[in-house]
C-alpha cells in the first residue's frame, strides 16, 4: 500500500464545511421541532456497541459494519443504525410498563462502503421509534409524522411507497407451500430482480393459475384498487389480515390528510427478515437513492428481552439536503476591525451588537494580511482604527 | 411528461436495442446510430440517451444519473448493483463459460483463472467447491491459457468462433446471458407511469418476436 498523503480520509468519510454545517443545522432543527411537537423525546446512545448485541440485531448487513476490538478482545461495532441501540435502551431501561414509548434521535451512523466512493460511510440519520404499540394507528402515526417532518424541512415533492411483509410472506406460503420456497421468491423481490422472479415462477411445478397469481403481484401498484387487486390474489382467509391492516392504514392516513403522499406497493421487500408488517420507503425527485425508510419490526425488542412490537422510520439527512438543494446563505456576521489603541471601544461595540443576537467578528487589523480581500467578505464592516475621534466610522 | 434518461452500452447491444425501441414506436432520429456524441437528446420523445461502456451502465443507473439502462446479465452479475431488473429484452444472446486448452487439467495447488468477471468467476468456482486464484484481464482473455498465464478462462461466448480460432475448448457452461432493462429504484417510483409504458411497449415487441 502506498503511503497516505496528509490530506486523506478513510473511504466514505466526509468533512462538513461551515456553510453545509449551517444548512444541516437548519434542516435538523426544523425536523427536530416537528418530532418534538408530536411528543417524541430525543435521546443519545453510544457510538460504539457490541457486535454480539446491537451489531447482530441491526438490520444492516454484516459486511457494512465497521468493527474493532476492545481491550478484552470483544468485537465492537460503530453503530450502523439507531433502531437497534434504541431497542436495547428501551427494553432494558426505559420501557417501565408495556405502554407506548415515543423516542426520537438525530445521530451519525456508520456503514462501510466496499465498492467505491460516491456514498458516505458516515451520515446523519433522524428518526423516531414508537415502541410498545402494535396497532395500525401507530404505523399510520409514524408515516404521518414522516410526511410532516419532510414538509417541515421544506421538501415538497416526495412519495412514500408502502408495502406489507406479512402479505407477501403469506401469499407465497399459500402458493408454494414451504417457508424455504417462499423465502426464495422473497429473495428475488428483495434483489429487485423481476426478470429472475418471473423465470423462477415459470420453472415452478405450479398450475398456470397459481403462476398467474405470482406474476400479477408485480403489477399491483398505486392507491386506487391495489388492495382489492391484492385480495384477488389470495384464496381463502390466509393473508387477508395484512391487507385489512393496509386498508385501515390508508383510512387513518386519510384522516391525517396525507394520503396524497403515499402509494401502495405490495411487492416492496426492503429487507429479508427484519420487518414484520407494514414497511415503507420514501423517494424524492432528483435524488437517486431512497431518502429514508421504516416499518414495523415486532421481533427486534424480543432480542433485547422485551416482547413488545415497535415501528419507526429513519431519514437520511445527507440525501434530504440533496433533495432540498438549499441555497447557501451568505456570511451574515458583522466585522469590527480595530487597532490596538481603540481596542476597548471595539470590544464594547461588539458586546452591544452580540447582545442584540448579531454575530460579530472582532479582528485586530494587525492580524490581517490583505485587508481589502478580508473585508470584502462582509457586508457590515465597522472600522475602529486610528486615533480616537478621528478617522473611525463605518466603511 | 417527465424526461427519461437511458444509459446505453456502445456497440452491438446498442444497435439491437435501438431496433427494439424503434419497433416499440419510439421516434428516434435516423443518424442516431453513427453519432459520436456521448449524450443524445431526443426532444420529440422527451428522452435522453447516455452512451457508455457496457460495464458502466448499471453504475449510472444505481446512482440515479440515468433512470433506465440496458445492460447484459453478465454485467449485472458482476456488478451486483442496487437496481430493478425489469425486463429480459431477449437480445444479444450469449453465455458465460469456462474454457481452456484441450485435454488439460487445472493446477491442483493453485488453479488460476483469467477473466473480465472476477466476481462471477470466483463465486462460480466457490459453488463448485473449488478455491481459485483470479487474474483480472481487460480484453483478449483467450490469450491467457495459450501463453501459460492461467489454466482456464471465464468469458462470454456467443458463437464459439473466437475460442476455436485460438485453439481453446469449452469446459463448463456457467449461465445464459441476454440484455436486461434496468431501472433506478427512485425513478421506478417517481416516474412510474412513463417507465411502465416503456416496459409494456417493449414487452409487446419481445412477446411478438418470441412467437415467431
Amino acid at each position: 500500500m502506498s503511503k497516505l498523503f496528509m490530506f486523506e480520509k478513510p473511504m466514505g468519510m466526509r468533512d462538513t464545511f461551515p456553510h453545509l454545517y449551517k444548512m444541516k443545522k437548519n434542516i435538523r432543527s426544523k425536523v427536530e421541532n416537528e418530532m418534538s411537537a408530536w411528543g417524541y423525546q430525543f435521546l443519545e446512545t453510544p457510538t460504539l456497541e457490541y457486535d454480539e448485541t446491537v451489531g447482530e440485531a441491526s438490520a444492516i448487513l454484516d459486511q457494512q459494519l465497521f468493527k474493532l476490538l476492545d481491550q478484552q478482545g470483544r468485537t465492537l461495532v460503530l453503530r450502523p443504525d439507531m433502531t437497534a441501540p434504541i431497542a436495547r435502551v428501551a427494553a432494558s431501561k426505559l420501557l417501565q410498563d408495556r405502554n407506548p414509548l415515543r423516542l426520537a434521535y438525530s445521530a451519525n451512523v456508520f456503514r462501510a462502503q466496499q465498492r467505491e466512493g460516491g456514498r458516505p460511510a458516515e451520515f446523519e440519520q433522524m428518526g423516531v421509534e414508537l415502541i410498545g404499540d402494535s396497532s395500525v394507528s401507530a404505523d399510520a402515526e409514524t408515516i404521518a409524522l414522516l410526511v410532516s417532518s419532510l414538509k417541515a424541512a421544506g421538501l415538497k415533492d416526495f412519495t412514500i411507497s408502502i408495502g406489507h411483509m406479512e402479505f407477501v410472506r403469506q401469499l407465497f406460503l399459500q402458493i408454494v407451500g414451504t417457508e424455504d420456497r417462499s423465502q426464495q421468491l422473497r429473495r428475488y423481490l428483495y434483489d429487485k430482480n423481476y426478470v429472475g422472479y418471473r423465470k423462477h415462477v415459470e420453472s415452478l411445478p405450479l398450475s398456470s393459475i397459481d403462476k398467474q397469481r405470482l406474476m400479477r403481484l408485480l403489477t399491483i401498484r398505486g392507491n386506487g384498487s391495489s388492495i382489492a387487486d391484492a385480495r384477488a390474489l389470495l384464496e381463502g382467509e390466509q393473508g387477508t389480515k395484512p391487507l385489512a391492516e393496509l386498508q385501515e392504514l390508508i383510512e387513518v392516513l386519510q384522516d391525517y390528510n396525507v394520503e396524497d403522499y403515499v402509494t401502495i406497493d405490495v411487492s416492496l421487500v426492503s429487507h429479508m427478515s427484519y420487518y414484520t408488517g407494514v414497511l415503507f420507503e420514501v423517494y424524492a425527485d432528483r435524488v437517486g437513492y431512497s431518502l429514508g425508510n421504516g416499518g414495523r419490526y415486532n421481533h427486534l425488542l424480543q432480542k433485547f428481552g422485551a416482547g413488545v412490537g415497535a415501528t419507526g422510520f429513519g431519514i437520511r439527512l445527507d440525501y434530504l439536503m440533496e433533495a432540498l438543494s438549499p441555497q447557501a446563505s451568505e456570511e451574515s456576521s458583522a466585522l469590527i476591525l480595530f487597532s490596538s489603541e481603540r481596542r476597548k471601544e471595539a470590544m464594547e461595540l461588539a458586546n452591544e451588537l452580540r447582545a442584540k443576537s448579531q454575530s460579530v467578528i472582532s479582528q485586530d487589523v494587525r492580524g490581517v494580511a490583505d485587508v481589502d480581500r478580508f473585508t470584502a467578505q462582509f457586508k457590515d464592516v465597522h472600522w475602529i482604527v486610528g486615533q480616537s475621534g478621528k478617522a473611525g466610522g463605518r466603511a | 411528461m417527465k424526461e427519461l434518461t437511458i444509459a446505453m452500452p456502445k456497440g452491438r447491444i446498442f444497435e439491437e436495442a435501438l431496433v427494439m425501441l424503434k419497433q416499440a414506436g419510439y421516434k428516434l432520429p435516423p443518424e442516431f446510430d453513427d453519432s459520436r456524441k456521448l449524450i443524445i437528446e431526443v426532444p420529440e420523445e422527451n428522452l435522453r440517451f447516455i452512451l457508455s461502456k457496457p460495464m458502466d451502465v448499471p453504475t449510472y443507473v444505481e446512482h440515479g444519473v440515468a433512470d433506465l439502462g440496458i445492460a447484459g446479465k453478465d454485467v449485472m452479475l458482476e456488478e451486483e448493483r442496487d437496481v430493478y431488473e425489469l425486463l429480459d429484452l431477449q437480445i444479444s444472446h450469449c453465455y458465460l463459460a469456462v474454457a481452456g486448452l484441450p485435454d488439460t487439467k487445472m493446477n491442483e495447488v493453485a488453479p488460476r483463472i483469467a477473466t473480465k468477471y472476477p466476481n462471477v468467476a470466483s463465486s462460480y468456482f466457490r459453488e463448485q467447491g473449488e478455491q481459485v486464484e483470479i487474474i483480472k484481464l481487460n480484453g483478449s482473455i483467450e490469450i491467457a491459457p495459450i501463453i501459460g498465464l492461467t489454466d482456464r478462462i471465464v468469458d462470454i461466448v456467443s458463437t464459439g468462433r473466437t475460442l476455436k480460432e485460438n485453439g481453446l475448448v469449452e469446459y463448463e457452461h456457467i449461465v445464459d446471458i441476454t440484455s436486461r432493462l434496468i431501472v433506478n429504484p427512485v425513478s421506478y417510483r417517481i416516474k412510474h407511469e412513463r417507465i411502465q409504458e416503456m416496459v409494456d411497449r417493449l414487452d409487446r415487441i419481445i412477446s411478438k418476436q418470441s412467437v415467431l
